[in-house]
Formats: structure tokens, C-alpha cells, sequence
């Protein structure tokens, strides 16, 4: 059944799109992530033109985020805290993506950095990922647990970093200036990208900040859904890419699909779940950088100028 | 689908009828030239094409009658708006945006449909000057001094174009029912652009045009669509904050519904 799409300009089929968001919300239950990663590019693939791809994918995004959050929300799973810090650097951090996304499309490069940045970020944070999951898979489960390795918020220079605060739920004490600074980065590539960086954030909140993982994947949705729900405004007011009716189908399949992955999801241990996040963000790596380094059938290619029409 | 073959139906009745009596008429009339008013009579099945939700691209019939047997072209011209070509060059073993030109003066929608090949019916000169065919459109460099590889660039519009199903030409579309009475069919993609259209048919003969008529032809989004488009370039911040709050109830609402079911 197709279905027209007013903002796209373009028709589509109606179960293409129900079936993409539920697998896309499923995964973003099971990992914890917005999914956005994911969408982005299977949306340019059918045809989607890539700014209303990336304007719609953060407002489905919102909602798969929601969704998501509420369960790991009733588990107890949220620091609303951490939450909350790493949001004002998530709302400077997508404002001033969506302003560089205006100057990057004037100078025509738009493309070229999302392209990259897909490649090089998927590519890093996924090697990153995988290597430490397989090193914990390998583990024998019945082997002690290894010393406690050295995590990056045991360095002295973080350490003695200042506006130090408390947050309960994560048993930590570290300087407000990391969660900050962690959320500017990826409100960036939230604009950038139409992702919630949920890959890059989870890691980064293990690693860098030393959350425990219990209650990481709920945080980072939490704080997922603002910083998604500002690109989603900012790109309705500046690029007006936001296709409504895009955004709706796709998000009546991805919330049905979070359900099923956060209850999934529940059922792995951590070490699994990485290493399938892993994998997945590796792929979408190498799907896109073969695209990118695989000589393209024109090298010459046509984009319509926005608002010119008529 | 019957309504359109009525509409046809219709509308070929109604020529042949008009041929008759025309026929009627100059018989009876003293013999010299044929009415120079009339050589070409053409019209579309229909003058507004919706873009409703259903929308995936469409066919619209455009059907005349000719005095005297001829040459004919269709030309369908769609809205001009900017254009922006990119050219991607390897760099770093990435195949990157290296440059980029403007045009203006670019349909989003073109297409040619002529009974023989144009260039054996038209003196190349004619065909340039009237933009017919998708190697004589003039697309305008936007810039003070047009770089050397600048054909380039412009003959990649019509490249990606054709691919799109945007732009085409046919040879030999068009049917003739009798010496007099032609039809053809025009088709739109689903990604055809809304605005302005229009619908122009030549009669050649002797590399000379005898006859010309241009008719407008609109493309408009209708009903939800039409809606749900305004809004989002009348109100913008409404229209996000209102894609942010359904998204927003959407995620809640699944939620709910599943940690009750």
C-alpha cells in the first residue's frame, strides 16, 4: 500500500516503512540507543532525500526514546541527575551542530562530513567496543573477575578536575564538567548526523565517566530525548525537512519494536549486548564506507536547491 | 480508472465531432486554403493533477487533430528552480564533494514525445531556440565567469534527471487514430514536483512550425497533504514542537499499552 509523503515529496510503501521502524525501535530497546544510526541511512537508501532523512530520523528518534525510557524508568534504571548535566551540554552541543549543518550545506560539504563521520565514528567506537566485548566473552564464566581495570575517571588529570558533584543512583562523585562536556560532543553529532549518539554516549559513560552499566542505558535515552527533540525543532524551523507523516509511520513500528527490545534486552548480559552493538555499529561502518570509497557510478550529482521551486 | 476512459472517451468524441463538421463546413464553403485558424487543435484529459496520500505518479492523456498530416512534438515543462551539481573526486581513497556549480532555470519536470526523431523534423537552430529536447535546455550558470569544464557539470542535470524519471524524451509516442486524430500519454513519477506546468504541441512540416498551442497544466498537493506541508512552512516552530509532542505521546502511549498488556 503506498502512501505519499508530503515533505519528501515522494511515495512510499506503507508496510516498508511500519516494518523498518519496528526493526529500527527494536534495536534502539535492546542497546539502549536512539537507533538513529540506523535509520539515517536505510532511509537515504530508499530514496529518501538525506536532509529530510536526517530531520525525521531525530523526531522518530524522540519517540522511540520515550518509549524505551519509560521501562528502564520503572526498573529504576534513570539518574536523572547525570540525566539532567549531561543535557545542558547536549542543548549547547545540538545548537550549535544545527548552525554548523547550515554552514556546511552553504558551502556544499554537507554531505561529505556526514558521509565521514558516519564512517569514522561507527568505525572507531565499534572496533572499541568489539574488542572489549570479546575480551569479557571470553572469559570463562565461572573464571574470577579480572582486577578492575583502569578506567579513564581514575586518571589524576580528571580527577582533579573542579565543580565536583554527587550523583547517587551512579555512586559517583566526578567533576559536572565531564557529563558537560561529554553532551556538547554528542549534541553535535546529534544535529550532524540525526542520531541521538546513543553508541557513542553509552561506551563514553562507562569508560569515561565510570557509570555502572545498569543504569547507563537509561540515562543516555533520557537525555536522548531532548537533545533529539531540540534537533527536531531546529530542523523544522531552519532546513523545514521534518516530514510528519514520515516520522509517524515509522515511529507507530518503533515504539511496538522498543517494547520488545528493552524485554530482550533484559533477558542478555551486558558483555552480549555490547558485542551485538558492536557488530551492528561496525556494519553500518563498512555498509558506508564501501559506499564512500567504491567509485561512484556519476561522479557529478544534482541536489535541488530548497524553497526555490515556484 | 473508468472515469478516465470515459473522460477519453469524451474528448475524442468531441474532436471527431468537431472534425466533422469542420469537414462539413469546408466542403461546403468555396474551395481555397484551409482555415489558417485552426490547423492544430489540441487539450488534456485533465488540467490539475491532486497529490493526495495515495499519490504514486500518474498519467494524463493529451489528445488533437492536425489539418493536414505532419510532424508532431509534445513538450511538457515543469517549474524552474535552482540547481545545485556537485562533483565528487577521490580524495584520501574517499570519493568526496570536491566542487560545486549553480544553475538556474532548471524544470523539475520535462518531457519531449514527438512522432519521428527531432532532429529529422526540426533544423537544429528551431529546436535550440524553443528549448526542445533535453540537450537544448538553457540552464544559466549562477556566477560572474563560467569555468572552462562547465559542460560538465550542465549536461549532468539532464543525466541525473533521466534517471529520475524526471526528464524524458519518446520517439514515436504518439498515436495516430486515422490521418487526423492523435493521442499520447504523459507520465508523472511519484516524486514530480508541485507548481506550474506546461503543455506545449508543435505541428512541423517542411522544417518549418505551422502551428503552436500551449496549455497550463497545475500540480498541487490536496487534502492532508496540502495541509500538513503549509503548516510546516507557515508556522515552522509550531509545526516541530507539534512533531516533537506526537512523538513524544506516541512513545508513551506504547508504553503504557504494553506494561498493561
Amino acid at each position: 500500500m503506498p502512501i505519499y509523503l508530503p515533505i519528501a515529496e515522494l511515495s512510499v510503501n506503507l508496510w516498508l516503512l511500519l516494518g523498518l521502524g519496528g526493526a529500527v525501535g527494536y534495536l534502539s530497546g535492546l542497546f539502549g540507543v536512539g537507533g538513529g544510526f540506523l535509520l539515517t541511512p536505510l532511509l537515504i537508501f530508499i530514496g529518501v532525500p538525506p536532509p529530510v532523512a536526517v530531520a525525521t530520523s531525530a523526531n522518530q528518534v524522540v519517540a522511540a526514546s520515550v518509549s524505551a525510557v519509560y521501562a528502564h524508568w520503572r526498573k529504576n534504571n534513570v539518574d536523572f541527575k547525570m540525566g539532567a548535566v549531561l543535557l545542558v551540554g547536549g542543548l549547547i552541543g545540538s545548537s550549535f551542530g544545527a548552525y554548523l549543518f547550515g554552514v556546511l550545506k552553504r558551502i556544499g560539504q554537507l554531505d561529505a562530513v556526514i558521509a565521514l563521520s558516519y564512517v569514522l565514528i561507527l568505525g572507531f567506537i565499534g572496533s572499541l567496543m568489539m574488542i572489549e566485548s570479546i575480551r569479557a566473552l571470553r572469559r570463562k564464566p565461572n573464571a574470577p573477575l579480572p582486577a578492575r581495570r583502569k578506567r579513564l575517571n581514575d586518571h589524576p588529570f580528571i580527577r582533579a578536575l573542579p565543580f565536583k558533584m554527587r550523583f547517587r543512583r551512579s555512586q559517583l562523585y566526578i567533576s559536572m564538567l565531564l557529563p558537560v562536556g561529554l553532551g556538547i560532543v554528542v549534541g553535535i553529532l546529534a544535529a550532524i548526523m540525526g542520531v541521538g549518539a546513543g553508541f557513542m554516549l553509552v561506551p563514553a559513560m562507562i569508560y569515561l565517566l565510570g557509570m555502572p552499566t545498569a543504569v547507563v542505558v537509561g540515562t543516555s535515552l533520557f537525555q536522548i530525548i531532548f537533545v533529539t527533540a531540540n534537533v527536531t525543532i531546529l530542523h523544522a524551523i531552519t532546513t523545514q525537512t521534518v516530514d510528519v507523516t514520515l516520522a509517524l509511520l515509522l515511529l507507530i513500528g518503533s515504539v511496538v519494536g522498543a517494547q520488545y527490545g528493552v524485554r530482550h534486552g533484559a533477558r542478555l548480559r551486558g558483555e552480549q549486548i555490547r558485542g551485538l552493538l558492536a557488530a551492528l555499529v561496525l556494519i553500518v561502518a563498512v555498509a558506508l564506507a564501501i559506499e564512500l570509497v567504491v567509485p561512484p557510478e556519476d561522479a557529478y550529482f544534482l541536489e535541488a536547491a530548497p524553497g526555490t521551486t515556484r | 480508472m473508468r472515469r478516465r476512459v470515459i473522460i477519453l472517451a469524451l474528448g475524442l468524441l468531441a474532436v471527431l465531432l468537431w472534425q466533422q463538421a469542420m469537414a462539413q463546413a469546408t466542403r461546403n464553403a468555396p474551395r481555397g486554403p484551409a482555415p489558417a485558424d485552426a490547423p492544430l487543435i489540441t487539450d488534456l484529459s485533465s488540467h490539475l493533477i491532486a497529490i493526495t496520500s495515495s499519490f504514486t505518479g500518474t498519467e494524463l492523456l493529451l489528445f488533437g487533430a492536425i489539418d493536414e498530416p505532419g510532424e508532431v512534438i509534445v513538450v511538457i515543462r515543469g517549474p524552474v528552480s535552482t540547481a545545485v551539481v556537485r562533483r565528487k573526486r577521490r580524495t584520501l581513497g574517499f570519493w568526496l564533494t570536491r566542487r560545486s556549480e549553480s544553475f538556474d532555470g532548471v524544470p523539475g519536470y520535462y518531457a519531449v514525445i514527438s512522432t519521428a526523431p527531432l532532429e529529422e523534423i526540426a533544423p537544429q537552430s528551431l529546436l535550440q531556440r524553443l528549448q526542445i529536447g533535453t540537450a537544448n535546455l538553457r540552464f544559466r550558470y549562477i556566477g560572474t565567469e563560467p569555468p572552462p569544464d562547465i559542460v560538465e557539470f550542465r549536461n549532468a542535470i539532464a543525466r541525473q534527471k533521466i534517471r529520475e524519471g524526471l526528464y524524458h524524451e519518446l520517439v514515436g509516442g504518439i498515436d495516430f487514430l486515422g490521418p487526423k486524430l492523435f493521442r499520447t500519454e504523459i507520465s508523472f513519477p511519484s516524486t514530480v514536483p508541485v507548481g506550474t506546468y506546461q503543455a506545449e504541441v508543435y505541428l512541423v512540416r517542411d522544417d518549418r512550425i505551422v502551428a503552436a498551442q500551449s496549455t497550463p497544466l497545475f500540480i498541487d498537493k490536496q487534502g492532508v497533504e496540502q495541509q500538513i506541508y503549509d503548516f510546516s512552512r507557515a508556522e515552522p516552530a509550531v509545526y516541530g514542537l507539534v512533531a516533537v509532542l506526537l512523538a513524544v505521546f506516541a512513545g508513551w502511549a506504547a508504553a503504557i499499552a504494553f506494561r498493561k498488556g
